[in-house]
């Protein structure tokens, strides 16, 4: 059996994608398997998912949301659809994490931010200039909105202290810790150790300035707790943050989530 | 007395407590996670928690940014 644009057509032994092109009777150019491109020519295998699709035509909503994930690798979605990851701050951290999260079709964000969007920001921060003003919390579950509407946003719009972190998110399967303030990244690794020993945890530090990309680098603290940074650079007089470098972590720091709700720190284990 | 920081040697007056050994390495309390022969320490414990000689530290240290 194939699954064609979410559909069951049964299979023949050496099929190709033009079979199935003809078949539909229809204009396509989109062509993918198993959530890579692919051609006409491709010879297709049994349980192969396939897509096809025309360039420019809108989809329904129920076509969307499959054509949102149909670049995914088949079976990654499904687990990442079941999973809800917390992100504590929403600045050039926490606003890169959550949409690379969404992207990847995370199935919950719970979103901490007690701030409000600044002129200022906007030199990292995945914000536009028409949300100035606005709850970052707000900002980002619109832009979460226009990115991927199947993703499920709750927001926390409080400043987070170190007691209710442990309270806060005990339901989420990932925390990342996406803090300016050194204490509180302090303090959110401490709760986290303290109270939330089945939670993953990434936290981040040095990623400050335009230094070496490969000074960042992520680091394992304890099991499921990883650190992201060159551990060394301070956001400070003369060395700013900015975009790249702090997408950079931001990046290593969504990586890794995906990773650890993959299971992959249990295959280097073995 | 002798304890060790992140496999470091470091001398300290017997008596010690947690933020005397952060002082010391010239490191800010606030910013620290500390683990003392294997427990994750309270941020109260940092200035009640007397070292011993041979305590065995792991110091994580946060810089600003984010």
């Amino acid at each position: 059996m194939l699954l064609v644009n979410e559909n069951e057509v049964s299979f023949q032994a050496g099929m190709t994608l033009a079979d199935l092109v003809r078949a539909q009777g229809d204009d396509v150019d989109i062509l993918l398997v198993n959530g890579y491109p692919a051609t006409l020519q491709t010879v297709l295998s049994d349980g192969d998912q396939c897509w096809l699709w025309k360039r420019g035509k809108t989809p329904s909503a129920e076509e969307m949301q499959h054509l949102l994930y149909a670049r995914h690798s088949p079976g990654v979605q499904r687990l990442l659809q079941g999973k809800m990851v917390g992100i504590m701050g929403l600045g050039g951290l926490g606003s890169v994490v959550a949409i690379a999260l969404a992207r990847m079709g995370i199935g919950a964000l719970l979103l901490a931010d007690y701030d409000v969007v600044e002129p200022t920001n906007l030199n990292r921060q995945q914000y536009f200039v028409d949300q100035v003003g606005q709850k970052k919390t707000a900002a980002l579950r619109d832009i979460l909105q226009r990115v991927n509407p199947h993703v499920g946003v709750t927001v926390i719009d409080q400043r987070l202290i170190e007691d209710d972190i442990g309270v806060l998110f005990k339901n989420v399967h990932a925390l990342v810790e996406c803090f300016d303030d050194p204490a509180m990244k302090a303090a959110g690794l401490r709760a986290v150790l303290q109270h939330l020993p089945g939670v993953f945890y990434v936290c981040a530090s040095g990623l400050a300035g335009y230094g070496d990309n490969n000074a960042i680098r992520t680091r394992r603290l304890y099991s499921g707790v990883y650190l992201v940074g060159d551990e060394v650079s301070a956001a400070a007089p003369g060395e700013g943050l900015m975009a790249a470098r702090v997408g950079i972590a931001a990046h290593h720091q969504a990586n890794q989530v995906v990773r650890l709700l993959l299971g992959a720190e249990n295959e280097a284990a073995e | 007395m002798k304890v060790f920081c992140n496999g470091q040697e470091q001398e300290l007056t017997p008596g010690a407590w947690v933020t005397d050994c952060l002082n010391t390495l010239g490191l800010d309390p606030l910013s620290v996670v500390v683990e003392c022969d294997g427990k994750i320490l309270t941020r109260e414990e940092y200035a009640s928690h007397e070292l011993q000689d041979g305590s065995v530290l792991e110091l994580i240290r946060f810089v600003g940014g984010g």
